[in-house]
């Protein structure tokens, strides 16, 4: 009966997942160490420039999660902070002819300023009305770029955003070096993620996405924190914009529109939500299947990202790195009762 | 008397202590879902220290009522005075903060969490640490050993590190109730406490709801009327929104209207 709180319409999605795997503290130092290899070895075996998009677009999906996985809410309209930073950064590293990572902070400051009246707005609703107006917002932003040509360069972009680096310019062919240059910033938003969920803060929102009506019995002003993490989830997406921005010297219309948002959201269910590993895993895959159609020629990259999509969903309800970390709880748990004499 | 319009506050005196003084009282209470009235003029006064039920048959308001006073529906008319501030307008997360704690009649909690991080979460919550994102959440264990005081108060302490999803249907309604108390209520709001327990169950939450009455208001809803008569020191009964009767439980018991009431709501007779 009491069914009539306001507040009951959540994502299904995000309803559904487990709060957060709990593997073995071991396990979980280990696969660290060996992300953290995997990270510092990628550009020498994959071109750069792609290392560089996994990594961008790995951390666009971690701040999709932190919303998503995390709070139980679906942005649909993400493509405005990671673009607005894009555009920011481009126009600062332009202008200005700071340092990048200087340049990626303003972007970044810029895509938080514009999320808290987007996120005062949307998180008055909930379910997919929450989606409906951060995507709104995302749309009225693309417009507002097509028409402020001056500033963003319209239908031709940003260009020739200058990747200086404390006194030293990387040119093009640089993209190597890039890399380790970023990396920096990849790793600063990803640990921001990662300390934000795993503090009591984190666990507020955990309540709130698992039920919000009990919690703001407990006294929680479940608006109030919904705001605070979509402007910290705003900011991880604005590093990663700045980033991808830099990487390809220039930020396009591309960066704002809503299939960038959808994108996003795909990697990040595709890898599994409410781990903050899964995004970067789905990203991995999206852009290195992009990248091989692309170089094969293929022009129905959409429709292939999509059937990908669309089995891996159906095979793996939790995501790759969900079934993945339950996999791997079998197995260690398969040994422990082997070593106890279980059947 | 001054012709102030704000509430009378005594200036320099305490109110008289102990019983008799209003903490919870309702002006004319309404509240209309697209012009079906849940709630219809609603006079209700709880005294402190006292124990209040609220009875009356399905659909009778009693959890939109509830839902008022704790602000999750907004009243289309009238007051909520707590302790003669007016709260009606405020947000749930604000009248919890001002004393006033609820269970939910439908089982309502972190299915994945365990117990005593439940508590602590409840217990975290008025020292803001809850905003703090950048610390560890092991800031949480401060509140551990309160927690498990009151998992034992509620018979639970020995499965604190459960998950609350896989907790029987009857130790749900003790971690609700666990969860309420929590923060030390001056009102407490309980939503069927008992239902679907079984007896054992019922008698225990009875025994409970004595022992941390004291110093505390508690208005209770029940269908169960062996929980009404040991626990309420008054009654109301509400039926259509509107309040039927009120008094003491033998008084309301034998109330004409009262008897008619359940009687028609129960089909205990042959048509
Ligand atoms: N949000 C709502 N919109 C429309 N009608 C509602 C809403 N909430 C409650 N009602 C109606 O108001 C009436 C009172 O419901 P309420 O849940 O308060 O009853 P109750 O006394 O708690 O009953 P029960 O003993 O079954 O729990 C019911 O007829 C119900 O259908
Ligand atoms: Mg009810």
């Amino acid at each position: 009966m009491s069914a009539q709180l306001t507040d009951t319409v959540r994502v299904e999605t995000a309803a559904s997942a487990a709060p957060e795997r709990r593997l073995n503290p071991f396990v979980r130092a280990a696969l660290l160490v060996v992300a953290l290899l995997v990270v510092l070895a990628l550009p020498w075996y994959i071109y750069p420039p792609v290392a560089m998009d996994i990594l961008a677009w790995g951390l666009f999906a971690i701040s999709v999660d932190l919303l998503l996985g995390f709070t139980g809410l679906l942005s649909f309209g993400h493509a405005a902070f990671w673009g607005m930073s894009a555009y920011t950064t481009g126009y600062i590293a332009t202008q200005v002819g700071v340092p990048f990572p200087v340049a990626i902070l303003g972007g970044t400051l810029a895509a938080m300023l514009i999320a808290i009246p987007t996120g005062y707005l949307a998180v008055r609703r909930t379910g997919i009305y929450f989606a409906m107006v951060t995507l709104a917002f995302a749309q009225m932003l693309y417009f507002i770029a097509n028409q402020a040509s001056d500033i963003t360069g319209g239908e031709n972009g940003l260009q020739g955003i200058p990747k200086t680096f404390f006194g030293i310019e990387l040119v093009e062919t640089d993209s190597f070096y890039f890399y380790y240059a970023a990396l920096p910033i990849i790793l600063l938003g990803a640990f921001i993620a990662w300390r934000t969920v795993s503090s009591p803060f984190g666990r507020v929102l955990l309540a709130i996405r698992d039920n919000p009506a009990r919690a703001r019995a407990l006294g929680y002003d479940v608006e109030r924190y919904k705001i605070m993490v979509f402007v910290i989830s705003a900011g991880i997406a604005g590093l990663a914009g700045g980033v991808f921005s830099v990487s390809h010297g220039f930020a396009s219309l591309q960066e704002l529109v809503w299939t960038t948002s959808g994108k996003v959201v795909l990697m990040t269910v595709l890898g599994g939500i409410g781990t903050l590993w899964g995004g970067p895993l789905g990203a991995a895959v999206v852009v290195l299947l992009e990248d091989q159609l692309a170089s094969s020629g293929f022009n129905g990259i959409g429709i292939i990202t999509g059937a990908i999509f669309i089995i891996i969903v159906l095979l793996f309800r939790k995501g790759i790195w969900g079934t993945a970390a339950d996999f791997i709880e079998r197995i260690r748990s398969g040994m422990a009762s082997r070593g106890r004499g279980d059947a | 008397m001054s012709a102030s319009p704000t509430t009378t506050e005594p200036l320099s005196q305490p109110p008289e202590s102990g019983t008799g003084t209003a903490i919870l009282r309702t002006v004319d209470l309404t509240k209309d879902f697209r012009g079906f009235t849940a709630v219809n003029s609603v006079n209700l006064e709880v005294a402190d220290n006292t124990i209040h039920a609220l009875v009356g048959p399905n659909g009778a308001g009693k959890t939109t009522l509830f839902n008022l006073l704790t602000g999750f529906l907004q009243p289309t008319s009238g007051q909520i005075l707590l302790r003669g501030d007016d709260i009606a307008g405020k947000q749930p997360e604000q009248i919890a903060h001002m004393g006033v704690a609820r269970s939910f009649q439908i089982t309502s909690l972190f299915d994945e969490m365990t117990l005593v991080e439940h508590l602590e979460l409840a217990l975290a919550s008025p020292t803001g640490l809850g905003y703090k994102f950048w610390s560890s959440r092991k800031r949480l264990g401060a509140f551990r050993e309160r927690s498990m005081e009151l998992l034992s108060e509620v018979g639970l302490a020995d499965r604190s590190g459960q998950r609350a999803g896989s907790l029987a249907y009857g130790q749900k309604r003790a971690l609700e109730i666990a969860l309420a108390l929590a923060n030390n209520p001056s009102l407490l709001l309980l939503d069927e406490p008992t239902a679907g327990m079984g007896i054992e169950d019922v008698d225990r939450t009875i025994e409970l709801v004595k022992k941390v009455s004291p110093g505390r208001a508690v208005v209770f809803v029940d269908h169960n009327m062996h929980v009404v008569g040991s626990l309420a020191d008054s009654v109301t009964v509400l039926q259509s929104g509107e309040v039927l009767a009120e008094g003491t439980y033998d008084q309301v018991r034998n109330d004409e209207r009262v008897i008619t009431a359940y009687l028609g709501e129960t089909g205990d007779t042959h048509e």
